[in-house]
């Protein structure tokens, strides 16, 4: 494929598109990457991030993070702020699995210990998390009960025993958006979702288990203050999102803003899955509250998953959650839409902020980060592929530029179905545990979908975040035990 | 078969066009060309639970839309993998109907050899066409 000949250089890792790329463009469309990861973006990144830059009211740029890819309206790794007033809100701009997601839990096991134990550790958290398709989860909830999450996420759990206090500390927006409304969500979302509490799903949905190694530790002194303190310690990742209840609140909107977009509001429609209403419009507000639903849902599936975590490292260890350092770093939300308060052109303002595949990463002394990470900087979950390892991050102070955001995963580069035609899910079984990897999945094809082979270098990513100033590595985690719906 | 899988178009996801001689065909085969990515072998789908489902709009392709969103909700809600036999589309006051006889069976991981949960149905490069030799339509699944 080829980069557009208008794109040019601004800095070592940041890239730009002029408004005169595309008839429209508000403001210019900004890539983040080294030379190599900009080439090998697809087209379809550069087109969407352009499009993106035509919506009313965007601010400063439309902007693509490193591990940006072809999505649905925005690009996977977009991010672009709105003027609450006089912008808009699009569905296209979170993405259909909203407030999908990453959890990094820490524990005071080291890799020796837990290596004798990671078979049964693993096949137990398979058992224990329901994963795949259609699959349900333990929490049993009836249709109204489910609401009662959808407005409380998070805080819910804690009420039914399903979180300690430090869990919701340790949770972005402490595992409650305010303001979710579910009188703005639809019976069918409802129905889609109340039985799907404490699942991972599928597609790249996973849990992992992961070691840091003394020689991935990139910064000490971050790493002990987010509870990495041991060489080989052992930590659990897992990203997942809000199931087919946040999937039905977008398909819900999209149609209902595409049919006012234009008709009421007078906004061309460039790309229908870029369905927008201005912020302040009724339709607007209507989805902004259903959204929250559904992040909230997803914090407290993610919540629930970490008391499955906790009960099966119990039972396997013979010990409890507590004696083995069982404790939350962070969760973070990477398909949001959040109002926040950023300094644009010298004034501090209010905009609405769209992160799709893309996460937040709050420089030290920010608001909105726990205050015990506050002299830090917020902690940035990367999953990686699963044989390839993720990362630990820390937001930083220069991060401004981009609205304080980052990557979020290593970025898809080969289709699902030639990813399947090159590996095979039961060869993959194999060479993984031959390197260590212990896997269990509930779908050997959905497996080779997601070889690391069709997966971008998670490596090149974290160091494009790091070179352009959006994020400072902490630690890499290397996988040992995956399962994967 | 009557579907086909379309490689580059989506990277993270899944497309799909379909075919049939009519417009009620290219329902059934999109109905299972959607249901295909969730489980492979269709044929180990029973028929055990039947449902009968209605869906309007005020054109072709967004009946074609809500049609395909009733299979993912039938797989949420009740854990159903459906494929539909009959479909009969009618005019209703300006906007069309769609009834369809489904039929199928609760996901079973020893029995189903599933794949990935389909998320949502997409507007991108959404299609139906009326071709000489049929009716063809391009659909992209968010997975």
């Amino acid at each position: 494929m080829a980069v557009p000949g208008e794109l040019r250089q601004i800095s070592d890792a940041v890239w730009e598109l002029p408004v005169s790329w595309k008839p429209g463009m508000r403001v210019p469309a900004r890539f983040y990457g080294t030379r190599k990861l900009i080439e090998h973006f697809d087209d379809g990144v550069f087109e969407q991030a352009a499009n993106v830059a035509m919506l009313p009211g965007i601010q400063k740029y439309s902007l693509c993070m490193p591990d940006g890819h072809w999505g649905y309206g925005f690009p996977i790794g977009g991010v672009a702020a709105f003027d609450p007033d006089e912008g808009v809100i699009s569905p296209g701009g979170i993405g259909f699995d909203i407030n999908c997601g990453m959890r990094l839990v820490a524990t005071n096991l080291i890799y020796d210990e837990v290596e004798p134990h990671l078979n049964r550790l693993v096949d137990r958290l398979f058992e224990r998390i329901p994963s795949g398709v259609g699959s349900t989860g333990f929490v049993k909830l009836t249709e109204d009960e489910f609401l009662t999450v959808a407005e409380q996420g998070s805080r819910w759990c804690l009420k039914n025993g399903y979180a300690l206090p430090e869990d919701l500390e340790l949770t972005e927006e402490q595992g409650c958006m305010e303001g979710a409304d579910v009188a703005k969500v639809s019976r069918k979302a409802v129905q889609r979702g109340h039985n799907q509490i404490g699942t991972l799903g599928s597609g790249n949905h996973y849990l992992e288990l992961q070691v840091a190694r003394k020689e991935n530790i990139f910064n000490p002194e971050l790493a002990r203050a987010f509870g990495i303190t041991v060489p080989d310690q052992v930590v659990v990742m897992y990203h997942c999102g809000s199931r087919g209840f946040g999937h039905q609140v977008a398909t819900d909107y999209l149609h209902v803003l595409l049919d006012v977009m234009e008709r009421v509001y007078g906004i061309r429609i460039i790309d229908k899955e870029l369905a927008c209403a201005p912020f302040r419009s009724p339709q607007g507000q209507d989805y902004f509250s259903a959204m929250k639903c559904a992040v909230n849902m997803s914090f407290a599936n993610r919540q629930v998953i970490l008391h499955r975590v906790r009960e099966v490292f119990s039972e396997v260890f013979g010990k409890s959650p507590n004696d083995l350092g069982i404790r939350q770093v962070y969760d973070v939300t990477h398909n949001t839409a959040k109002l926040e308060e950023h300094v644009i052109d010298g004034t501090r303002r209010r905009v609405l902020i769209h992160r799709k595949g893309s996460t937040r990463a709050f420089g030290p002394g920010m608001e909105g980060i726990p205050e015990r990470y506050q002299p830090f900087g917020q902690p940035v979950i990367i999953g990686g592929s699963m044989e390839t390892g993720s990362y630990l991050l820390a937001g930083v102070a220069e991060g401004e530029q981009t609205f304080y955001s980052t990557a979020h995963g290593s970025g898809r580069v080969m289709s699902r179905h030639s990813a399947r035609k090159k590996y095979q899910g039961k060869k993959l079984v194999r060479e993984m545990q031959f390197r260590g990897i212990y896997v269990r999945t509930a779908s050997l094809r959905g497996l080779a979908e997601e070889a690391g082979g069709a997966y971008k270098d998670i490596d090149a990513v974290v160091r494009a975040s790091e070179l352009a100033g959006i994020s400072t590595p902490v630690v890499k985690l290397t996988p040992i035990g995956n399962i994967k719906g | 078969m009557p579907y086909t899988y379309l490689d580059e178009i989506a990277i993270a996801d899944v497309a799909f066009e379909a075919w049939a001689e009519t417009r009620e065909g290219l329902f059934v085969e999109a109905g299972d060309a959607l249901m295909n990515v969730m489980v492979e072998g269709l044929g180990s789908v029973r028929p055990l639970a039947r449902r009968r489902f209605h869906v309007q709009a005020r054109d072709l392709e967004r009946l074609l839309f809500e049609y395909l969103q009733q299979f993912i909700f039938f797989k949420d809600a009740e854990q159903l993998l459906l494929r539909v036999s009959d479909v009969v589309i009618t005019q209703e006051a300006g906007e069309l109907g769609l009834t369809a006889e489904a039929a199928g069976e609760k996901i079973d991981p020893k029995r189903h050899d599933l794949n990935a949960d389909v998320k949502a149905v997409t507007l991108h490069r959404f299609r139906i066409r009326n071709e000489p030799e049929g009716w063809i339509a391009t659909v992209v699944l968010d997975i």
